[in-house]
């Protein structure tokens, strides 16, 4: 049995996110990134598989869809459709500029004493309030953001969608999501909750991974602002993810972590190697599809 | 304050003013049963690959049978899209033109009027973009230098949606 906080946290973190995102990639796929003019359409494709960009596992689910327009809007998907192993839905473009196709989901896991019991439970943070009791006896919580995005650009690109928001992991299009160039290298920046996310690993995957024998991943890690520099070798759709907290690559099983106390105090940039702990064993993971075109 | 004498050198360096440049551009016949007229960009750059003119774009003006419009696929010149052509709102008078059929187009464009008015005497590049709906993409470049004291011709050959671009500066 997991007796400690951390252990148990770790086991209902383990039983709602595996599959979503230690043993699977999520993503979302436009059906274009470059488009001439507003008032056009894109469709998009919302998975979580093993493969990239096919539809191999379960779709991903849309609840946490955040569809952001040039103007800072938030904008409707239509056509919405959740099929046996992909969503899919249409966006309709119709402002010039930059949209946020981002899928964002904040989960809550909390424990606490109740009537000389261990209770716990998990689910939105939106529903936290209303079914963990508050000021319960020995309550600790652990935060998971996820976030997945894709970026479409009718006419020129622009920023104002791209704005942070500061919760979670976010990217900081220093070059422009939507004028990634193969051979030409770009200068991206993920924040943590706001602030820049030092020494952090990023992972690359080329699409097309059912053609090819070999992964051809690779990693970056960010500098003390956040910022990391990548040349994508051809033209093509890449997945791009970061993580923070929780079982890192090539870590021990998370019941092997330290019990964290659920302290408000700032965390270290980074321990143990690169790994990244956080209060209460808050999480956050940051997913993209990017597109690169040829010169 | 000029002088007069910086006057008269400037009105002699107004070869520029007089030069022509003349572009022809070869578009292929093609053996295949559906052909489509491509879009074709064709601009200036500098040594440093900025963008000196916007010469021409030919595509689609109308809308399609299907209502589609023709600047829907003016994405498909990457590479003009992102230099130039996403900065603008097609069509542009003076540049815009319809697409036009396979075999030999001249082009020619004066000195004396903008944009090639503007452009400082130096070394360029032509660049022509060729994109078809259901076929491929191809950019050649040709080197020249503007203006010219006596005419010059330059030429590259392309190789699948382009035939020979031939670039000629007169005097």
């Amino acid at each position: 049995m997991l007796r400690t906080w951390w252990g148990r946290v770790a086991a209902l973190a383990v039983a709602a996110w595996p599959a979503t995102v230690m043993a699977h990639r999520q993503w979302m796929l436009p059906s274009a990134t470059v488009l001439s003019r507003a008032d056009t359409w894109v469709t998009v494709d919302a998975a979580v598989s093993n493969e990239l960009f096919y539809f191999d596992h379960v779709p991903l689910r849309l609840s946490g869809l955040v569809i952001t327009a040039p103007d800072g809007s938030t904008i409707q998907p239509e056509n919405v459709s959740v099929g046996r192993f992909r969503s899919t839905f249409d966006v309709h473009l119709r402002q010039p500029g930059t949209y946020r196709i981002a899928s964002v989901n904040e989960t809550v896991f909390a424990t606490w004493m109740e009537d000389g019991e261990q209770k716990s439970w998990r689910g939105p943070a939106t529903a936290f309030a209303k079914e963990v009791p508050a000021g319960a006896p020995g309550l600790r919580t652990a935060r998971l953001v996820s976030r997945v995005e894709t970026f479409v650009t009718a006419g020129k690109p622009d920023h104002k969608a791209l704005e942070p928001c500061g919760s979670g992991l976010e990217l900081v299009a220093i070059t422009h999501p939507n004028d990634l160039i193969a051979g030409e290298e770009a200068t991206l920046q993920l924040l943590l909750n706001g602030k820049p996310a030092a020494n952090l690993e990023v992972t690359f995957v080329p699409g097309g991974i059912r053609y090819r024998d070999s992964l051809m991943d690779w990693r970056v890690t960010t500098d003390a602002d956040g910022r990391f520099r990548v040349v994508f070798p051809h033209p093509g759709m890449y997945w791009m993810n970061a993580t923070v907290g929780g079982p890192q690559r090539g870590s021990g099983a998370p019941e092997s972590r330290p019990p964290r106390a659920a302290s408000n105090a700032d965390p270290p940039a980074a321990a143990g190697g690169g790994r990244m702990f956080f209060p209460g064993g808050d999480r956050a993971s940051y997913t993209a599809v990017l597109e690169v075109m040829p010169e | 304050m000029k002088t007069a004498f910086e006057c008269t050198l400037a009105l002699l360096a107004g070869p520029a003013l007089a030069a022509r440049l003349e572009i022809s551009i070869e578009l292929p016949r093609m053996a295949i049963a559906e052909y489509h007229r491509p879009y074709v960009a064709i601009w200036i750059e500098k040594p440093d690959q900025t963008v000196a003119a916007n010469l021409a774009v030919w595509h689609q003006l109308q809308d399609n049978s299907r209502g589609e419009k023709g600047t829907t696929w003016l994405k498909d010149l990457r590479m003009w899209w992102r230099k130039i052509g996403r900065e603008l709102t097609m069509p542009v008078d003076g540049v815009s033109a319809a697409t036009r059929p396979a075999g030999l187009h001249r082009v020619r464009f004066s000195g004396a009027r903008p944009p090639l008015s503007r452009l400082s005497p130096g070394s360029y590049q032509l660049v022509v973009e060729a994109a078809r709906e259901m076929g491929g993409r191809e950019v050649v470049r040709v080197p020249f230098d503007w203006p010219a004291s006596e005419s010059q011709l330059q030429k590259a050959q392309g190789r699948h949606e382009l035939g020979l671009v031939q670039v000629q500066v007169k005097p």
